[in-house]
């Protein structure tokens, strides 16, 4: 690890100030980027602890939930208002990493992990654009059967790791943000970056700006919600492929719907083709079926891993035929 | 700058590198917390933080200031052992042992979680209180790999004891 120095923020005023240089990264949990630090991927020369910051879930006035940065994963999903109104992101959260990390991981800092492609975290022998800007790209060519399918682009075919984030997208979350020019709040969907020719920006953060918090609209329909993770194994794996839906029935029809992929692209997908072609249309499968490959249809698989284009087709088809049971 | 590790404060280090687990083991002399993977991924250096079960390896030192570290050293009641280490060696719940005092930390940990209603991924009904089945231990205990397999005599071990222990 390539030496630094250690400060934990009293407030966000200190935060900012301690993290407005360049060589300065704001800390959660660490869960990631001390790791990312181990393996010299990461190389800061101040972390800024964050974690005594903003730890608290509030109902905001809208009926919605304001959800502090510094929440723990484990925190957020045993919360009793998330369970019950928002199962899809207690079931998202719950579906990544182990308890323990769950336990020292942050919401902030979930929101801006970076991918574990396994090019990206070699620095030893692999090339890598978000590593090494213009370096190149060993994935593309290489072994990628985990790597995207939707959006992609000739510089970086990585995916972005969260269970959480893809649950936050699906919900319309919005993002609440604290920078030296003040305070913003983003839609989360415009959070994460694309690659397009810049793979080594992953969100559209500035620099110094510091999550302060996530919110979540009202929508109660996503008490009709959940979350479904297809992985190598059953438990503790990234994801090779993951849905997060709601759904809501009026007399056999869907009056709406809201769909998010994980684990295919560089960011939370959200299937806005998909919603559009089953909202007001019956809940059959035949819909889910013309739903799934509609949002599919321009998947760009690589080498190894075109078997996610028909793994995300019958996932996202299976979740939403469990849903339409259930809200029926 | 201190921390409570067993009951006894401890001086943290100097240099804010210093995982957690490097400064039970190296500044401490506490063994029993080990290294496997050093990268998160097997769950051997689990110890407690306030009764949390946490990662030792992807933790820094200095995070943790003022906080009261558990590590398998400091379960056993002098010289009678917790009752899930003895449910362990009942159980065949080890064979060559690396693993285990990151399993046996790493269950407490679970234990705790449960009685507080926390649900996992395979839990059917989000809402309703935790019934430790076989497939919610399976999945609970995930984070901590056994290379030996001993997995099945681990879950009875738990199932036998902390898992009981939260029914009643």
């Amino acid at each position: 690890m390539t030496p630094f120095s250690y400060v934990r923020a009293g407030d966000t005023a200190d935060a900012l100030r301690l993290g407005a240089g360049s060589a300065a990264a704001y800390l959660g949990g660490g869960t990631n980027l001390v790791d990312l630090m181990r393996e010299t991927v990461a190389r800061p020369g101040t972390l800024v602890d964050v974690t005594g910051l903003a730890n608290t879930i509030e109902e905001t006035e809208g009926g919605g939930l304001r959800i502090g940065a510094a929440v723990r994963n484990t925190a957020l999903a045993e919360h009793r208002a998330v369970r019950t109104r928002y199962p899809v992101l207690t079931r998202a959260i719950l579906a990544g990493a182990s308890a323990q990390i769950r336990n020292m991981a942050t919401v902030g800092g979930n929101l801006i992990q970076r991918t574990r492609c396994s090019y990206f975290y070699d620095t030893d022998g692999s090339r890598c654009n978000k590593r090494a800007p213009g370096a190149g790209c060993d994935a593309i060519e290489g072994f990628n059967r985990h790597h995207a399918i939707l959006g992609a682009s000739e510089m970086c075919v990585a995916t972005h790791p969260s269970d959480m984030c893809v649950a936050f997208a699906m919900l319309d979350a919005t993002v609440h943000l604290q920078g030296g020019r003040g305070a913003r709040t983003l839609p989360f969907g415009d959070l994460h970056r694309l690659p397009v020719d810049h793979p080594e920006i992953d969100t559209v953060l500035e620099q110094g700006e510091l999550i302060t918090a996530v919110e979540l609209p009202p929508l109660p329909f996503a008490k009709t919600s959940t979350y479904r993770k297809v992985r190598d194994r059953a438990s503790y794996a990234f994801a090779l492929v993951s849905v997060a839906a709601a759904l809501q029935l009026a007399g056999g029809r869907i009056e709406d719907v809201r769909i998010a992929l994980g684990g295919v692209a560089h960011k939370p997908w959200r299937a806005f083709k998909a919603e559009a072609k089953l909202r007001n249309g019956p809940a059959t499968e035949e819909a889910f079926r013309a739903a799934a490959i509609a949002e599919l249809a321009e998947a760009t698989p690589l080498r190894d891993n075109g078997f996610k284009v028909e793994l995300a087709t019958r996932t996202l088809i299976s979740v939403l035929g469990d849903l339409a049971g259930v809200a029926a | 700058m201190s921390i409570t590790v067993n009951g006894s404060t401890a001086k943290l280090p100097i240099d804010a590198r210093v995982s957690l687990l490097d400064f039970l083991r190296d500044h401490l002399q506490l063994f029993g917390s080990k290294k496997g993977c050093n990268q998160g991924a097997c769950g051997a250096c689990t110890v407690l933080v306030d009764g949390e079960r946490i990662l030792a390896c992807l933790a820094l030192a200095v995070q943790y200031e003022g906080r009261k570290i558990t590590t398998v050293e400091g379960l056993a009641e002098g010289n009678a052992l917790h009752r899930l280490q003895q449910a362990f060696i009942d159980h065949d719940g080890l064979q060559c042992g690396y693993c285990t005092p990151g399993q046996i930390c790493s269950a407490i940990g679970m234990a705790r979680e449960a009685k507080r209603g926390v649900p996992s991924y395979v839990s059917g009904d989000l809402a309703a209180d935790v019934i430790l089945t076989r497939e919610e231990l399976q999945e609970r205990m995930s984070g901590n790999l056994c290379r030996c397999g001993a997995h099945n005599g681990i879950i009875d071990a738990i199932h036998e004891t902390v898992a009981a222990e939260i029914a009643v």
